[in-house]
This record gives C-alpha cells, structure tokens and sequence, in this order.
C-alpha cells in the first residue's frame, strides 16, 4: 500500500447517484466513482463510493485528513414531506402569519391557484403573550402564566418539533430564549428550533417558514449525521467531517445538525463553486455558469471569482418554476435559477398553436423517444438527435442504442403534425424555444440582478450543457464559452474548493445619517464572535476572511443594494464614504443615483471563511494548428438553416493548442459539444475546449 | 403563409414578452412609490408602428390592462411620427388617457431602427404625489386633486425638460421621489428600445409587421376559439356598493356573442361627489380582466386578444366618469367590477366563476396629524395594505385574506413597524367570516394597531364591503361584512373619510370575508371537521350553519 498522507475525500448524495472523489494534497484527483444512492440508509452507498476510491488508489482511511460530504436528502425531505411533526409559537395576536403572508396570489390570471403547503397546520399554531418592539424593547413581558396550557396543547398535538417565531426576536432573542427553556424543561424530547438562531431577519413571515423547515428536518438530519459519523469512524476515518452547505461555505456536523436548513441545495452550490474555480483559473472574471441536466438547467452569475449570493429561495413550490408559489426560506444562499429546461423536457404545442417544452419531463423513464425505452413523447434530446448533433453510436460510450426514427415519428407527431412540419423542422422548432427560455430566463435573472449577460464567459457542463452552450449564448448575446473537463460530473469536485465558512445575516433598521456608528461596532463583534466560533470549530487554525456587509435602499424602495463595509469597527466618518459607495453602485444599476433621498439600512452581515489558496492561472499555449477530424456526420445547422456536414472530434484525442472551426461535435462519453458553425473552439492548456464567436455576427 | 417559419415568428414573439418583462423590471426595481414596489402597480408594453399592442408584461395589478393601448392611440394623434426624433419621450397624467387618476404618469418612445421609428415602448407608473388634496376622495373635483398634465414631449431627442420636471417637483409633497420615479420611467422606456432594436437587429427584421401581424392574427384566433365556448345570450347583473354618501348601484349587461363580447354598465348609478368616479378605461381594465380570467387566461394581452372584449357605459354613470369629477379612489369601486361582470358570466358559465370576495382592496394611509407637523412631533406617511377573503371557487374554498382582483403584497409588520411610529397588535383571521357553502368564502381578517408613541395619526379610509358583504354563488352564503371602529367598544364607522386614531387607543378593522360557492349542506363533513379543528368556523356555526354531525362522520 502506498503511504498516502493529506488525502481529501469529497461525498455528494444525489437523488439517483452518489459521487465520489478522492485528492491527494495537492489538489490532483485520483479517483472518481458514481455508486447508487441507497435511499434506506444513504450512508451504506457513501461508504461503499468511499471505500472504492480508496481501493482503487491503494489508499488507506488513515490518509484521509479532510472529508467532505454533501446530500440531497434535506431537501428531499422538505419536497417528499417526510420530515417531523412541527407546532409553531409566534406572539399572541399573530396565530395567522403562515395562513396570511403576503397576501398574494402568485399568478395573477389562475382563478383556481391552491397556495403552498407551509407544512404547520394553523390546528398546531399556537401564540404566547409578551411583545417585543422594533428596537428590541420589552413592550410586555413574556406570558409565562400561560406556559402551563401551552406545553399541554404541545403534548397532545402529539409534535416532535416545535418552531418559535416571537415579534422581532432579532433585535432581542430573550423572551424566545426563556419559551426555549421552559419548554425544553417540561418536554425534554422535544426538538426546537428558535427563529432568531435559524434566520435573524425582518419579516416574521419569512423567518416563521425558515424556522418551520428548520425544525421540519432537524430530527432527521441530526440521527443521519450522528449515523454518518460513527459508521465513518468505525471503519477507521479519523478527521472531522464537514458539511456543505448553501452558501458555497463548509461547516462542522454539529453546525449542520442544529440549523439543516443550511444543508438544503448544497449540491447545485457544489457546482457554482467548481464553476468559480474553473473561472479563476482561466482569468474569466465575469462568468455565466450553465449547467444543463436531464430536467432542469441551472444558471449562475459570478463575478470576481464569487457565485452571486442571495438572501432567500423558495422550496417545495405548488407550480414549479413559478416565483411565489413556495415556502421562503431565508438563508444565505448561492443565487441558481432553475428553468425547466433539459434533455428529458417534453414538447408539444398549445391551443394556439404556439410550441411549448417543458417543465414537463420524460426524466430518465421512460425518457427520450429516441432512447427507446417506452418514451413516445418528443423531447429536447429527440430534437438534437434529428437535428444530427448527437451521434448516435457514440452516445453514452454506445452503452445505449440511439433510434432517430423514434424521435422522428415522437416529434413529427406531437409537434410537426399539428403545425404542418415536418419532424427536422419541427425539431429546430423546439430546440429554438427551448434555448430561447432559457437564454430569456439568464436575461431576465440579469435584469433582476442588475447586470448584463453579454460581456461574460458561459462556463457550460451537465448532460446537456455543451451541447446547447453556443445556442444559448447566441441568443444570449454571450460572446466565449468555456466547456470544462469531465462536464458531466461536476458538484462533489467543486466541494474540494470550498472554504469552511458561516455567514451571519441580521436586522437592524437604520438611517445612515442618524447612524450611531460605536453601537453597530458592537452590533457587528458580536455577530463576527458568533460566526467565528462555528468556523474556528471547522478550521481550528489558519488566517480567515472576514466580509461584512451593509443592505441599503433610499428610503421607500423595495429593494436593497449590498454594500461591502471595511473589516474594521465604523468610525464617524465612514458614513460619508457609505452614502458615497451606495451611491456609486446606486448609479450602476440605474443610470443614476438620487440626490437628497434618505438613506437606510435593513441588515448587516458577517462572513467569516477559511483562507482557500487562490488558483493559479492556466498556463499559456501555442497554437497547434487545426486538429485533424475523426469522422463526419450530416446536421442540421441552425445559423445557415441548411444541411451541412459537420466533423466529429473525440475530445480525448484532442491536445493543448489544436483549433476547430464550427459546424462541429466534441463527443466524449458523458456528453457533446457542439460547435455552431459561427463559433470556433479551440483547447486550453487545462483541456478546457474554449469557444469563441467569429467577428461579425451579431 | 409569411416567409418567416412559425416557430422563429413564436420565439420572437417569447422575446418580445421577454422584453416587456424586462421593461417591468426595471421600472419596479428603481420606483420609490411604495405601491409601486410592493404591489407592481405598473405597466410596460411595446405597440407597433399603427398604435397595435404586442405585448405587455404581467404585472402586480390589472388596472393598466389596455389602459396604454388607448393612451398611445391618443398620443399618436396628437404627435406626428415624421416629427419624432430618436431620444424623443412623450409624457402625460391625464386620468382619461392614462390611467384613471392623476398619479398615473404614462411615458412613450418611438423606437428607431436603421433611422426609422419602427414602434413604439411605453409604460405607467404612480407617483407618490401631485399635491392638490392628494391620495384620498375629499376632492371635490379633478382640480382640487392635484397636477394634471396634458400629453407633452418630456424628453426632447434625449435632453429632459427641465421646466416640466421643476413644475412636477413644486407641485408635490415628495419632490425627490416624483423625480426619482420619473427617472425610472424613462429608464424602462429606454431599456424597451434597447431591447427591442437589439432583437430586430439579432433576427434581421426591417419593420415589425410580420411578427406583429403574426401575434395579433394568433391572439385572435385563440380568444375567438374561447368565446365559441361561451353559451350565447345576453346576461344581466347588479351589484349594490357602499359608495361614499349613499349607496350606489352598478348595473351591467354582457352580451356574448359570436364573435366578440361586450359589457355594458347602462343602469349604473350617477357620478358621486367625492373622489370615487371611475373613468371608463380603468373600469374596462378590471373588467376585462375579471372576464379574461375565465375566457382565454393562457393567451397573452396584446391588441388581438383584447380587441373582442368591449366594454361601454353610459357618459356620467360612476364607472364612465366624465371631466372634471374627482377620481383619486377611482380603484375602490373599479376593483368591485369584476364582481359586476362576474355576475352576468355566471349565468353563462356557472361551473366556472367564482363566488363576490372582498375584491375592494382595505389599504390604511396613515399620516401623521397637522399639529405634529406644525409642532416638530413625529411626521410620517405610511400605506398599508390589507386584504379579506376572495370569493369561493366552483370546486375549492376561497383564499383567505389575499388580494383578488388587484395582486398586490400585503405587508409585514416587521418592517412596518421599522419605517413608522405604530405598533401592531393584531392580525389573524376572522372566524365565521368565509360565506358558508358547499366551499367556503375566503376569510377576512382582524387588525389591531395603535400608536407607538404619544401622538394620535389619522387613517384616510376608502373600501367597500361595509354595507353590502360579498355574495355567495349558486346557493352559497355571503362573506361576514367589513367593519371598522376606534377602541374596541367604538362605534361602526363608515367605509370612507379621514378618521383619527388617539394615541392609546387601537384602529380595529375587520376586513370582509368572501361568499360561499354552492349550498352549504353539500359542504363534506371532512371540511366542516376540518375547518372547526383548526378554528376557521366556530363550533356554533359548524352546528348550526354546517349542519356538523360529529368529528368520525367522514362524508
């Protein structure tokens, strides 16, 4: 057996598969290994994907020095409903803020739209006397009179898990804290989760719902860790083990096991952090990230290195891609939206005989028609396979036998019948759609973000990623695409780059001229102690990155701007330079800033995260000259309108430097790229294929 | 059959939604009025060379539906195309071309390609204040209400005019916001060009009219596919309101017929002297989208699927309200005409539309009392908004307090309380006041504020839904009725006018729940145990109302 030391083992539980990685110390993979997941105990098929990567290395477990694990089934649980039975406490005279909300129907036209399940039933709403006002004031003390009656009603609604929400418990947790107490006192069993630990933010709606999934999935996750630990240290793993979270960050099992909410979409975050990386070492400080699937595609805005981050996202919504019709959770997040866009999505066409794809999809059973295993629906593979961009010998290593005349007969039924097409028409028909949703779906997440698409560099992977990379780019006004190495795995590498991290977000409403500058010192060294432990108790040692952050908005807007504060206390002047920045950035996203308008603050938040080493840039190539095809193959090519013959390439015979002119296919056995015929590709010094526009096409 | 393929005519046809979307966007992230941001109380469109609508985005409220489509057919006629410059914004806040009232401000652009105007982008947005006696229906005609701006050139081939800006500013009580939101209107003007050249450059289009012809003839088609599957016949309905001095009357009549449908509000009581006259073009946004709602929902607004709805009413009736009446509030009774017509559709379509709700939105301006002005105490304007049930559906109970017409977002008290001096005490449902039926109306609810300090602050109230509750539908029961006092032993006060809350003593409103959908006996057991286990209906009214026969009688 080979002495290995300083071995780092990445873990991600997906719903279908569990990957593995292993690296050595200095970041090169070793080993990689897809294993089924087991859904009865997802901790037998870790194990297994573990103790494989380790075999095939000639590894040992006493190697291992950093282990990293991220699953899916926290959000499963959330989607499947298979968490504990949760009561909900908030402040006497609000038993109602999960029936009332925002009081909104999120689609104005649908007359008979059902509002999402937020899990409480109001039969196990209960309310406590004792308020709190805005600035953290006791404006009546907390009812302890009445905690008697409530722990009854506890007891005999029969939950396992209680979520507390009191009226502005960020500013002043105490009353939550002593109901916290109390209860724990009375019900030892019971698991509670307080909404000023699991989202200290405004808006008791919001915070009720992150407190409620919180507590929802805690029983759960906290058995699930303390089983994943001890059958890893039983079988010989001696480092602790961290948790991937939403934020992109790691954080320790204990972290996890009291606020899971953070564990929930770790896995997507996984593959924005492999995208950041990737885009460092390639000098793209302006990225899209795209990550096409079977079902959905994933979009990500990265600037700098750093995935967007966000505040909020909704889970288990009633109409899946529809913004509002899910439960708020409040946490900080990596910004994904999600279309559903994939190669499973199915088409057909409406009354008015406009084409639609998806969010329906034929998944991976029965999946596409031209798979042939029971699919007669036409998909968006189906559509690539008459348009002759998969071949259909070399999909999946030929481990599965493409039929185009399935797909011609799906697609020229569903969709080129009706509008008088026929099937290869028909099938640029769908894939012009679904490229235009989703080209459309990354404009509009731009817009809302205030930034621009067309400067940036599309990092594309997933099943079908780089082989809509260039149509959705085109129509995105997107310019280079960078289609990395082995697209098709993707999350568990990216956990290997991710620092062990915790963000703190918090409310304090402030006007920045008034703002009393010592008090939000201390306001912000309590959060940074707070945030600092749980990251210390992760990576004992090394320096840290501390970020803090302002949210602000001229008074009356709706919405916030982030603005980053120096890593010191606030002095008296800095609120000149704050007015200054905010305008600044004010003025970015809209045109111009407005002069004279009050200025306040919401929240703040800390960041604090492990120092990772920044990635060295992809050494430099020289031109190799045009690499020479394998074979050719007839597609249809979208930008001309006609038959063309396009050259197929296999990727693994392609070398730094070697240079490809559009209409071509880049076949390697997870996927295909396809290079349009205005783009050209060309490889990298990583293996990376780069793509580039030609000049002149708008 | 056009030389552009179908589908490449249907993905222009997503852009240009795209585009409007994005138009939506910006205009809501940038605004300062807070019906603005909570609510998305804009509108943004692109129309064609001939004044045609080919999209507009979705937004928070129907008040704007096809308002614009008309405001640019006006603005055309006034100003010449072959005079129109690129930069060039046109501008204008008249309720009888905008949007009902005066804090409606309307921009256009031509937008040009290859140094032609090839269409135009337009949109509508409130602005918080235009002076006069300000949002509320004390005024006693359009002049006592505030500015009103006739259709102008704004922004002269991209140079704002400054005079017409300045006059804006000194004409209102939030100068910096007015601004600031005039800004953002022309920001989402600008971005609608942008976008809208860039795509016809990206797709090689001279001129719009294949694409426009395309999704007008498409829209057009579909709505009349839609109408076929509405029973013939004339339909009558009425609808008894709280109006401000006395009750009024809204009577319409819908006519289904082959090829188009209209409705007719002839009947409908005069105009009232307060500021809660409707002019015709809003009344038409929030009845069409009542009856789009049911007929055709999927297919987008644009000119062609709008095009067969029309809507008419006697010049002087409340809801065709002629100058120079006062139409401040003209949304609360222009948001109960949707019940109107749903009255008449009903009878054409009984399994398909839903019972009356609260509809008329319960928004709380508050302000600070003059005296707090004058005396240095603690000044402020804050509007809240609040919502009951809507009305039971054909086959599941109404949603409880949630907007319906209107899409605004209610507000939470967190945040509330972060930006004004009042302290919330209550807010939960109302027991009992869902209408009973076979589904049961959407409930209202209770809402308890005081002040947080030692000042009293006046409430500005115009809703509905006092006198006359929200009716059920085909056998079901009406909604409990709105009711609003100071103190909980206060007396009922009426719908509209300035009240004033002493400090110490809470605003009590109750907002109206929504009428039952069906007989109340056909309800399930199931629901009815429901319901009472989770307190929606009190044990006397599963009882007595519900018939209730006992948690384990299932049926």
């Amino acid at each position: 057996m080979t002495d290995f030391s300083g071995l780092r083992v990445a873990v991600d539980i997906g719903g279908t598969f569990t990957d593995t990685v292993l690296v050595n110390d200095d970041g090169t993979v070793l080993a990689t290994t897809k294993t089924p997941t087991t859904p009865e105990n997802p901790t037998n098929g870790a194990l297994e994907g573990v103790e494989h990567v380790l075999q095939v290395s000639d590894a040992d477990w006493s190697g291992i020095s950093g282990f990293i694990h991220g699953t899916t089934l926290a959000t499963n649980a959330l989607i499947e409903r298979q968490g504990a039975k949760v009561a909900a406490i908030t402040t006497e005279g609000f038993r109602d803020i999960l029936e009332i909300g925002y009081e909104r129907r999120y689609s104005q036209y649908d007359i008979n739209l059902q509002k999402p399940d937020l899990i409480v039933p109001r039969e196990l709403c209960f309310t406590i006397g004792g308020r709190m006002d805005v600035h953290g004031h006791q404006r009546a003390d907390l009812d302890e009179a009445a905690l008697p009656a409530l722990v009854s009603a506890l007891q005999r609604s029969g939950a396992g898990a209680v979520a507390i929400c009191l009226m502005h418990s960020y500013a002043n947790p105490s009353h939550e804290l002593r109901l916290r107490d109390s209860l724990q006192k009375a019900l030892p069993e019971l698991s509670i989760s307080l909404s000023h630990e699991v989202s200290p933010e405004a808006r008791e709606f919001d915070r009720l719902c992150t407190t409620i999934a919180n507590a929802y999935i805690q029983p759960l996750m906290a058995r699930y860790l303390s089983e994943f630990q001890e059958r890893f240290s039983a079988v010989g793993l001696t480092c602790p083990i961290l948790m991937m979270t939403a934020g992109g960050g790691m954080t320790t099992v204990e972290t996890a096991a009291a606020l899971p909410i953070r564990l929930v979409e770790s896995g997507p975050a996984g593959g924005a952090i492999l995208a950041a990386h990737i885009a460092q070492r390639a000098q793209a400080g302006s990225v899209l990230s795209f990550d096409m699937g079977g079902t959905t595609a994933k979009l990500c805005l990265i600037d700098n290195y750093q995935p967007q981050s966000a505040r909020k996202f909704e889970i288990a919504r009633a109409e899946r891609f529809i913004k509002g019709s899910g439960m708020p959770v409040r946490i900080p997040v990596l910004e994904m939206i999600e279309i559903g866009a994939g190669g499973g999505s199915i088409a057909s066409v409406d009354r008015l005989g406009r084409v639609q794809v998806g969010p329906l999809s034929a998944g991976s059973e029965p999946g596409p028609a031209a798979f042939d295993k029971g699919g007669t629906e036409p998909t968006v593979t189906d559509a690539d396979v008459l348009q002759g961009l998969i071949e259909p010998a070399s999909f999946a290593e030929g481990r599965l036998t493409i039929k185009p005349d399935l797909a011609s007969i799906a697609v020229g039924q569903a969709v080129g019948g009706p509008l008088s097409l026929s099937a290869v028409e028909a099938a640029a028909g769908i894939s012009e759609i679904v490229d235009e949703n989703m080209a459309g779906a990354g404009r509009m997440h731009a817009v809302e973000s205030g930034k621009d698409l067309g400067a940036r560099t599309m990092i594309a992977f997933g099943g079908n990623g780089p082989l809509h990379a260039t149509r959705v780019a085109r129509r995105a006004g997107v310019r280079r695409i960078l289609i990395p190495r082995d697209p098709g795995v993707g999350s568990a590498v990216g956990f290997l780059f991710a620092p062990v991290s915790f963000e703190i977000v918090r409310s304090r409403y402030a006007r920045l001229d008034s703002l009393d500058v010592s008090d939000i010192s201390r306001f912000f060294d309590t959060m940074t102690e707070e945030a600092e432990a749980v990251v210390r108790a992760g990576a004992p040692v090394g320096e840290l990155n501390y970020t803090r952050t302002a949210f602000m908005r001229y008074h009356g807007q709706g919405h916030e701007i982030e603005i980053t504060l120096p890593d010191r206390s606030l002095e008296a002047g800095d609120i000149e330079t704050l007015r200054l920045a905010f305008e600044a950035e004010y003025s970015r996203q809209f045109s111009r800033s407005v002069p004279g308008m009050e200025i306040e603050i919401l929240n703040w938040s800390v960041q604090v995260a492990s120092r990772t080493s920044e990635a060295d840039a992809i050494a430099k190539t020289t031109a190799q000259g045009s690499a020479k095809p394998d074979r050719s193959h007839d597609i249809l090519c979208e930008v001309s309108g006609e038959r063309r013959k396009a050259s197929i390439y296999d990727r693994g015979n392609l070398g730094p430097g070697q240079y490809i002119e559009g209409p071509a296919l880049i076949v390697e056995p997870q996927t295909t790229t396809y290079v349009s015929a205005d783009f050209t590709a060309a490889i990298d010094g990583d293996g990376n294929i780069i793509l580039e526009r030609l000049e002149g096409q708008s | 059959m056009s030389a552009i393929p179908q589908t490449r005519l249907q993905v222009m046809w997503n852009r240009l939604l795209a585009v409007v979307e994005e138009q939506g966007q910006a205009l809501i992230r940038a605004a300062f009025s807070p019906i603005v941001r909570e609510s998305g109380d804009i509108s943004a469109g692109i129309f064609d060379l001939r004044g045609r609508m080919l999209a507009q985005a979705v937004t928070g409220t129907p008040g704007h539906i096809n308002t614009m489509a008309e405001a640019v057919k006006h603005l055309l006629d006034r100003f010449s195309i072959q005079n129109m410059q690129p930069g060039d914004i046109y501008m204008t806040n008249d309720p009888w071309l905008a949007s009902g009232h005066l804090n409606d401000f309307l921009l256009m652009q031509p937008v040009f390609h290859k140094n032609r105007v090839v269409g135009f982008t337009s949109c509508t947005s409130h602005l918080a204040d235009l002076g006069g006696k300000g949002m509320g229906p004390e005024g006693s005609d359009i002049f006592d209400e505030g500015l009103l701006i006739p259709p102008c050139k704004l922004v002269d081939r991209g140079e704002i005019h400054e005079f017409l800006m300045e006059v804006v500013k000194a004409n209102s009580r939030e100068p910096i916001a007015n601004e600031g939101d005039i800004y953002a209107l022309i920001a989402c003007c600008e971005t609608g060009a942008t976008r809208l050249a860039g795509m016809m450059e990206e797709f090689g289009l001279d001129d719009l009219d294949p694409l426009a012809d395309y999704i007008i003839e498409t829209s057009y088609k579909g709505t009349l596919d839609a109408i076929a599957e509405v029973p013939k016949g004339v339909y009558h309905s009425t609808l008894n309101v709280d109006g401000y001095e006395h009750p009024i009357t809204l009577c319409a009549t819908l006519t289904v017929a082959d090829d188009h449908i209209t409705l007719d509000f002839d009947g409908t009581s005069r105009c009232s002297d307060k500021g809660i006259n409707v002019p015709l073009n809003y009344a038409t946004a929030y009845s069409v989208f009542a009856l789009r709602c049911i007929i055709g929902p999927d297919i987008p607004n644009n000119a062609g699927s709008l095009e067969l709805f029309r809507v008419t009413g006697p010049k002087g009736c409340i809801l065709n309200a002629q100058r120079p009446v006062p139409v401040a509030m003209r949304h609360s009774l222009g948001q109960m005409t949707p019940d109107l017509a749903y009255g008449c559709l009903s009878q054409a379509l009984p399994d398909m539309v839903p019972a009356e709700g609260a509809s008329c939105l319960y928004d709380l301006p508050l302000r600070h009392t003059p005296e707090a002005a004058r005396d240095g105490g603690t000044t402020f304007a804050l509007e809240l908004v609040y919502n009951g049930g809507t009305g039971a559906r054909p086959s599941s109970d109404g949603l409880s307090a949630t907007a319906f017409p209107s899409g605004v977002w209610g507000s939470q008290i967190e945040t509330t309380e972060a930006v004004a001096p009042v302290l919330i005490t209550r807010r939960e449902l109302r027991e009992d006041s869902g209408g009973a039926g076979k589904y049961r109306g959407g409930l209202g609810q209770h809402i308890e504020m005081e002040s947080a300090t030692d000042e009293d602050f006046l409430v500005f109230l115009s809703v509905e839904r006092v006198l006359f509750p929200a009716a059920g539908r085909h056998g079901g029961e009406a909604g409990a009725k709105g009711r609003i006092r100071v103190g909980h032993d206060g007396s009922d006060l009426p719908s509209k006018g300035e009240i004033r809350v002493p400090a110490g003593t809470p605003l009590v409103v109750a907002t109206p729940g929504g009428g039952g959908f069906g007989p109340v006996l056909e309800r399930s057991q199931r629901d009815v145990t429901r319901d009472l286990k989770s307190g929606i209906i009190s044990e006397k009214a599963a009882l007595g109302t519900y018939g209730y026969r006992g948690a384990g009688d299932d049926k």
